[in-house]
């Protein structure tokens, strides 16, 4: 177990390293030059090849990735080339929101995909379980970005049942939670099904029946509990989803997160931002697998650790 | 249907079947398989026969297509999905983004199927320090959030339709990678490839004559589900405004240029939302059904 963790942070270690080379490698290839962004057009070349020395940027890729390395062994993600802030400062100050609208779409996922996983199985090729399948199916092929303006455009601008945009009450997380919980939902419910249905097949759910036991009591007491497991198990990949989708659903909906501050430094060309983004949710989705592949054999014993 | 918890009776779809006989002949019998079909058949119809489906440019800005006061029309008779912003008739911009959209599935992915087959082919088949290190690349491709990657691509680059493809092709081949990796690494164990290679048959002739035939079946099933993805992608890209660039129409690009607007007009995002979401649930559904009949392993599963 040790030893099997070891290995496994080791590789994580070393795949993060691997997206910040590949990250920088490809910042530094962007055409736009940043120092021209931070000096502005009226600036004379002395002052441009000023702030380019200044800021380390006329040293080869080498240096300038060894650089940034040295400091990012300390937690110090450099500075932001035009908010002239601690880029690290940027990230937590900015963490807490998209944290929290990871937790509100995780939960909307749970409870509607697991409840249209376990109601499809238990309604097993009845036109509800089609129905159910279908929806699943509209709930991955529906684009974030126009769920989310026209649940914006329906319960914001029609019903005002919850804001426009922005970021304080209970009310401003529950529509780009929603958002969010679409897609993925529409995942849990298919694997849901399927592992409810492969439990239902099982020796001791029949024994169950066999002893007069009622419905309710066999899906719910005997049933529901093994099924959901491995589909639980599966929150610590679904990190990975998340990070994909909260530029978009960030930007769509005013949420003061990572990933509008993201989008905000694209377009600027803040390149220390936008490593830092990059570089936090490769970790955010490194560790999520690192933690299914650990909680794995907790849930199913027969599954060993390599 | 008398109790929903009663253990499954053999499925008449598990009998031993002929491998690949008569796929079409299962998949349109398949309802929702049909409905895939079909959108996708409409889609492809539009994008075609564009030109000769409205009697209006796409990129010509009308003066009839707005309003005193400048706003666009909602739909009615003369435009039948209204206009946008510059006056433009949508109903036309979607149908000309519909080329966009067919374009970049199947350019961006026919790459990126190509590039991750090759790269599980030779990780799974010729192993060592190659292999190793092409899967190492790939876990670390994975540890990317994708829609980010695209974006720092989209940004390196500038974009144009064939860029915005390249870049979808370049993030979307990993999962690929992993299936036909897995699948190709027990392919060599097997005793049918052990006796190729005793009888002295070459590397390539192995490959393509055992192999990928029996890759064949979990490549169209990737291959179809990943045109879904690959038609979300270019539609978020391009609703971020980089992608495909206007004038050029793509569905998320007119949802992009009239995002501003949209509360006062809803249909200039609902009409291009519908169309980016119908055609990804087309290709959703083809490539399920297809999943059901071509692979044995998970049938009856799902």
């Amino acid at each position: 177990m040790i030893a099997y963790l070891g290995r496994r942070l080791i590789q994580s270690l070393l795949i993060l390293l691997g997206v910040s080379l590949i990250t920088f490698a490809l910042l530094y290839l962007l055409p736009a030059d940043p120092v021209r962004q931070i000096a502005g057009r009226s600036a004379t070349p002395q002052t441009v090849e000023n702030i380019r020395q200044q800021l380390g940027l006329d040293q080869p890729f080498v240096i300038q990735y060894w650089r940034y390395l040295v400091k990012l062994a300390s937690g110090d993600l450099g500075r932001s080339y035009i908010q002239r802030s601690e880029v690290t400062e940027l990230i937590v100050s900015r963490l807490p929101a998209s944290l929290l609208l990871m937790v509100g779409a995780i939960l909307c996922e749970l409870l509607i995909g697991l409840s249209m996983g376990l109601i499809a199985a238990v309604k097993r090729g009845t036109a509800t379980d089609q129905t159910l399948m279908v929806a699943s199916f509209v709930g991955v092929s529906a684009p974030q970005f126009v769920v989310g303006l026209l649940l914006l455009y329906v319960f914001a601008v029609r019903l005002s049942w919850f804001p426009i945009g922005g970021y304080g009450t209970w009310r401003h997380l529950v529509l780009p939670s929603l958002t969010m919980g679409i897609l993925g939902a529409g995942w849990y419910a298919r694997m849901m099904r399927s592992s409810m249905i492969d439990v239902l097949r099982q020796d001791y759910v029949r024994t169950a029946r066999a002893k007069g036991l009622a419905r309710s009591a066999i899906i719910f007491r005997h049933a529901l509990p093994n099924a959901i497991l491995p589909v639980i198990a599966m929150i610590g990949i679904d990190i990975g989803i998340f990070m994909g989708g909260i530029v978009v659903v960030e930007s769509v909906f005013g949420w003061p997160g990572i990933g509008q501050l993201a989008w905000q430094a694209i377009q600027r060309v803040d390149i220390p931002i936008i490593m830092g983004v990059t570089l936090v949710s490769a970790f955010a989705i490194v560790l999520g697998n690192l933690l299914a592949d650990v909680i794995a054999p907790f849930i199913d014993p027969r599954i060993k650790l390599r | 249907m008398t109790s929903p918890i009663a253990p499954d009776l053999p499925a008449a779809g598990r009998m031993p079947v002929k491998p690949r006989a008569g796929v079409w002949r299962r998949l349109v019998k398949r309802r929702l398989a049909m409905l895939g079909l079909g959108i996708v058949a409409i889609v492809v119809a539009g994008a075609v026969l564009a030109p000769w489906l409205t009697g209006y440019d796409p990129n010509e800005q009308m003066f009839d297509g707005l309003t005193l006061e400048g706003s666009p029309l909602p739909p009615n008779a003369q435009f039948w999905l209204g206009t946008d912003l510059l006056g433009r008739d949508l109903l036309t911009r979607i149908l000309y983004g519909a080329r966009t959209s067919l374009i970049i599935g199947i350019v961006a992915n026919g790459v990126a199927l190509f590039i991750g087959t090759l790269v599980g082919v030779t990780a799974g088949y010729f192993r060592g320090w190659i292999g190793s290190a092409l899967m190492r690349f790939t876990d670390l491709m994975m540890a990317f959030p994708a829609l980010l990657l695209a974006i720092c691509l989209a940004a390196v680059f500038e974009p144009s339709l064939w860029i915005v493809a390249m870049v979808i092709a370049l993030v979307n081949w990993v999962q690929t990678a992993r299936v036909i990796y897995t699948e190709t690494s027990s392919l060599a164990e097997r005793e049918f490839i052990d006796a190729e290679r005793t009888i002295g048959a070459s590397a390539p002739r192995i490959l393509f004559r055992h192999i990928l035939p029996h890759l064949l079946p979990t490549i169209i099933v990737w291959g179809t589900l990943g045109i879904s993805t690959t038609v979300l992608l270019e539609a978020t890209l391009s609703f971020l405004g980089i992608g495909v660039q206007p004038p050029t129409a793509s569905w998320g690009n007119i949802i992009f240029e009239n995002q501003t607007y949209f509360q006062a007009a809803p249909w200039l995002v609902f009409f291009p939302g519908a169309a980016i979401l119908a055609l990804a649930l087309a290709f959703n559904l083809i490539g399920d059904a297809l999943r059901d009949i071509l692979d044995p392993t998970q049938r009856g599963r799902a």
